[in-house]
């Protein structure tokens, strides 16, 4: 318990900085009139209530907190404790639920309301993790920030659309090169970047995709600038394609036709290709590649030390997360048909960057821990016409949408400065944790 | 030649700007070490601050003179982003010093699509227009042409020259300027010889903000709009502009602020606009190729 | 007197200049094959730069660092080798190598050279056990295919892990850390961590292992270990120690050749008894630290 008369000291002052921080940019909202002038309106009443809440919360928590804990920022000592039982079957537990879903969201919404789940939900976040693990190579295991990861994603995404629209290749030929022509364009970014100190490379590769950005912009005759390719094949199995048509799957089946098919076929795709992404790099993991990566992260002049080529070593890590990148742009193209450079702002790389640091640097677990949470929680935000009840008619969530996302990256990052999982696996261990447990050296 | 002359002036005030926003990133850099990636989003929201200050003046108060209006945007303007700066600090950054690397970094990022999306909801998402101010301007004879300077870009060069010298003083002969330095050095050390590490580095923020705040009147005066989304390429250039002349540097900041406008307003000028700021970047990266210090900064010594 | 004999290393007219401070001035000795070579001088002598420039963490001004890896190099052949542009004589017997021309990674994969740091730096993340397998790099790394033919778990890399995992099961077991090995390296108290540092830089099978101040912040009973540690490895391994220490019990105690610089001057050299009574080394150490000067003088105040 804190002294009661601190509290209330620490509220008021809470309420009036919250009152200095309102005023004058919430209780003064500058509108457009007729005449096409600024001019204001006035909300004092609104700067009044957020100060009563920032009052009522520092007072309550005042209270409710004992004295002196203000500053005790839990220390995320190493925990030498293992990780809880449920986190080693969390994968599997997972990757289950994974393969039923699209069947549980028919079943539990109808086959009108999955559409909604499968796609927004399903595969949008499927395609965030495929980022996430992809970045986690690059960021959570060799501990390079790459702030421009979206460029290896709209490389990806362009050069499979491009490729596929004017050569005829298909999409199974698409996918892998645009893997390869991202990691390609990995390696010529990192190249000569790559003796820079941290901070710098982040500011280069987040240069390098504006630069990305802007070229697609501008340079229309290819890209068709702002408005982007459109048309984009969509993928076929065996001469069959999802599109309604002649060549239709279900038709030639003899199924009734449904979107669904087609939202089925791209969801476990992108399962496919995630898996794909976790084996590969779990595998790299427990490989000297993997090893050195980490050991990268860790110290840097050690490595040296020991022999280790730390600029090939930094290449392949960004040529590896630049793949991933790719594959996953290549498959956004498909699954959208249309592509714009709108797509690949900087917002994404910071929304992947935030997906892997919160999912805690190198899990791959925790990585699609956070992208479940940040992006379906965002998506979520769409869906809740219950706060229209609350605040009103006028009240849009999906304003509030990225408001939040930011908010919660600030309180997730101040919270569990480690990420949502801390505990890092070993990739080789001398005895065996439990008796039947994985074996010892992969 | 006056047409040379004239894009001098236009790429000189731009980089003033920049320059003032880079100060805000070198400072904080120099002494946690972190990127404040939120720290465009502050301009853009003091950019806000200064257009509503004006208004509330002028159409509220009644306030005739444009002279005393500007001065009162000015002071109050800068102390109220620097309590948004404090705030950040206290809130955002704080508690995660001493974490590993990239959480400050990851919460900056937070903070600024939080403020760009927070601007967006409580003052609408739409270009926010101004009538001009101050826009008579002078009228020079170079060689057998001429050249013509407006007056706010005159006021935007003379304010900019004024708060360099006014910092420099600071950071040079104050004891907060020594503290700051000290902090920079051995941020442990200067706690241990009796320098109060976390107001010195709280007051660095509000610096940096109050810098900021200024950067966006004078944004305002020059261009007279402003969105929500404003933030992030002034803040991207002059973040650029600060590992550009050496990150760290204060004079390195204001060097390569002035670059990198001079660097924008020669390409569209000469070139062609489009692809301006793919040549603010490109040179960012030639620059950090072969000069892996910046222009001003230290080099650095690998310690083993 | 290997060092004249049968030197592993020579180190000639090495200069290092940053900026206008001179931290290494025109400096020549050798490590003899097999010995126990300390490094020893006042703080600020410019001993940790020597170690740096000999790994190839700087690049020196001036001067040549030498490398064979057997003995009966021809005469002259250092020689013909400075006056090619060559880093290391390919194929030759017994090969050679000009360190000062080598980037750092080279210096220990090819040269083998190993080293450790006054400031620890192991991977404090990464289990004790994983810290000596990077070491083990190069090895894994080219059985592993550049980690294609570990990707797909081919039988030839998987016995070259093997092979890695005993090693570093056999230097655990030398340096008492096998009940740690998959404990992170950054929860191992201090003396352990040093001996995991000097367990890692053995797991690259060096030919010389450089130690930056072993003994620093270990107790007495500690150092004796130690002491008895680097005895063992050296009569296991045949492996050359350089080392610099400031507790001069231990340097007494286990080199067979001290080599003494002041402001990056060379003052003394030889056996230890010869350089403990060296009239300019005392002086040297007077006045710095008295202490110091004590255990090297054998007790004199």
């Amino acid at each position: 318990m804190q002294n009661p008369g601190d509290a209330l000291k620490k509220a008021l002052l809470a309420a009036l900085i919250t009152f200095g921080l309102s005023f004058p940019i919430v209780a003064l909202r500058t509108d457009t009139n007729l005449s096409n002038q600024l001019v204001l309106t006035e909300r004092w009443s609104l700067a009044f209530t957020l100060s009563g809440i920032a009052f009522v919360a520092f007072l309550l928590l005042g209270l409710v907190r004992p004295a002196g804990d203000e500053r005790a920022t839990p220390k995320t000592a190493r925990s030498a404790a293992p990780p809880h039982p449920f986190t080693r079957y969390l994968p599997r537990i997972g990757l289950a639920f994974l393969i039923a879903y699209p069947f549980l969201a028919v079943a539990i919404s109808g086959s009108a309301g999955a559409v909604k789940w499968i796609d927004n939900f399903g595969i949008q976040i499927l395609i965030y993790i495929l980022l996430g693990w992809g970045l986690n190579i690059v960021v959570g295991l060799a501990g390079l920030l790459d702030l421009g990861y979206v460029a290896f994603y709209a490389v990806g995404a362009y050069s499979s659309a491009l490729l596929a629209k004017n050569f005829d290749l298909s999409f199974w030929l698409t996918l892998p090169l645009a893997g390869i022509l991202a990691a390609f364009w990995g390696l010529l970014v990192g190249l000569p970047v790559l003796r820079l100190r941290g901070d710098y490379l982040a500011i280069v590769t987040l240069a390098f995709a504006e630069i990305v950005r802007l070229v697609l912009i501008n340079w229309v005759p290819v890209t068709g600038g702002y408005a982007g390719i459109s048309g984009i094949p969509r993928p076929t199995i065996f001469g069959y394609s999802f599109m309604p048509g002649p060549d239709n799957i279900a038709t030639a089946l003899g199924l009734p036709a449904s979107p669904l098919y087609r939202l089925f076929f791209l969801f476990y795709l992108a399962l496919v290709l995630a898996l794909a992404a976790y084996w590969v790099t779990t595998r790299l993991r427990t490989l000297p590649i993997g090893r050195a990566w980490e050991a990268l992260r860790e110290d840097e002049i050690a490595c040296r030390s020991l022999g280790i080529n730390t600029v090939t070593t930094k290449l392949s890590a960004l040529a590896a997360g630049a793949f991933f990148g790719g594959i996953a742009g290549a498959f956004f193209s498909t699954r959208q048909g249309f592509i714009s450079p709108e797509s690949f702002t900087f917002m994404e790389s910071a929304v992947i960057v935030a997906i892997v640091v919160l999912g805690g640097l190198g899990s791959m677990v925790g990585v699609a821990i956070a992208a479940i949470v940040m992006i379906g929680g965002t998506e979520l935000l769409r869906e809740l016409d219950v706060l229209k009840a609350v605040f009103g008619g006028e009240f849009d969530p999906a304003q509030y949408r990225m408001l939040l996302f930011g908010l919660a990256m600030v309180v997730l990052m101040v919270l569990r400065p480690k990420g949502l999982v801390a505990t890092r696996e070993p990739t080789v261990r001398l005895k065996p944790k439990v008796a039947r447990g994985a074996p010892a050296a992969e | 030649m006056d047409y040379f002359v004239q894009q001098l002036i236009n790429g000189l005030t731009l980089g003033s700007i920049y320059g003032l926003i880079a100060i805000g990133y070198t400072m904080v850099y120099g002494i946690i070490g972190m990127v404040n990636f939120a720290h465009g989003d502050v301009f853009m929201l003091a950019a806000f601050i200064a257009l509503i200050l004006f208004l509330m003046l002028t159409q509220l108060l009644g306030v005739g003179s444009l002279g005393l209006a500007l001065i009162v945007v000015l002071v109050l303007g800068m102390a109220l982003t620097s309590l948004w700066g404090w705030v950040i600090e206290r809130l955002a950054y704080r508690p995660l010093r001493g974490s590993f690397r990239l959480a400050p970094l990851i919460s900056a990022i937070g903070m600024s699509i939080f403020l760009s999306n927070f601007v967006q909801v409580v003052q609408g998402p739409r270009n926010k227009t101004m009538e001009p101010l101050l826009s008579n301007v002078l009228v020079l004879p170079i060689g057998n042409g001429s050249v013509t300077l407006a007056e706010k870009q005159l006021l935007i060069m003379a304010v900019t020259a004024a708060l360099l010298a006014g910092l420099w003083y600071v950071v040079k002969h104050t004891s907060l300027g020594r503290a700051q330095r000290a902090c920079e050095q051995d941020r442990k050390m200067a706690a241990l010889v009796g320098v109060n590490v976390d107001r010195t580095i709280s007051l660095t923020f509000i610096m940096g903000a109050a810098l900021a705040s200024v950067a966006g009147l004078l944004w305002m005066t020059y261009y007279g709009v402003v969105s929500f989304n404003d933030g992030f390429v002034p803040g991207v250039k002059a973040f650029t502009a600060a590992v550009l002349g050496g990150i760290g540097s204060l004079p390195g900041a204001v060097l390569g602020g002035l670059l990198i406008g001079l660097i924008e307003t020669f390409w569209s000028a000469y070139f062609t606009i489009d692809y301006k700021d793919v040549a603010a970047f490109s040179i960012l990266a030639i620059v950090l190729i072969f000069l892996p210090s910046g222009l001003l900064g230290r080099p650095d010594v690998e310690k083993v | 007197m290997r060092w004249i004999s049968d030197p592993l290393l020579t180190v000639d007219h090495l200069s290092m200049r940053f900026g206008g401070l001179v931290a290494i001035n025109d400096l020549s000795f050798s490590v003899g094959r097999g010995d126990i070579t300390a490094l020893i001088g006042p703080n600020g002598a410019g001993k940790t730069t020597v170690f740096n420039c000999i790994t190839g963490f700087y690049k020196p001004t001036s001067g040549r660092l030498a490398l064979t890896h057997g003995t009966g190099a021809p005469a002259g052949a250092i020689d013909a080798l400075t006056r090619s542009d060559l880093r290391r004589t390919r194929g030759a017997n017994p090969e050679l190598f000009l360190l000062e021309r080598m980037p750092d990674h080279e210096i220990s994969a090819q040269a083998r050279v190993a080293r450790t740091f006054q400031n620890i730096r192991l991977f404090p993340g990464m289990t004790v056990l994983e810290n000596l397998i990077v070491a083990q790099h190069k090895t894994l790394m080219r059985a592993s295919g550049l980690s294609l033919a570990g990707l797909f778990g081919l039988a030839s890399y998987r016995a070259a892990e093997r092979k890695a995992f005993e090693l570093a099961r056999a230097w655990l077991n030398v340096v008492g850390l096998a009940d740690r090995a998959d404990d992170p390296a950054g929860d191992l108290p201090y003396g352990a961590q040093r001996r995991l540092e000097i367990a890692r830089a053995m797991c690259t099978n060096p030919v010389l292992l450089c130690l930056d101040e072993p003994a620093a912040g270990l107790n007495n009973r500690e150092s004796a270990e130690l002491t008895r540690l680097l005895r063992g490895i050296r009569s296991q391994t045949g492996v050359s120690i350089l080392l610099i220490e400031h507790d001069m019990s231990v340097v007494m105690d286990i080199s067979d050749h001290v080599v003494v610089i002041e402001y990056g001057v060379k003052i003394a050299d030889g056996t230890a008894n010869d350089v403990k009574n060296d009239p300019k080394v005392i002086a040297a150490y007077l006045g710095v630290d008295d202490e110091e000067v004590a255990a090297a003088g054998g007790g004199v105040p």
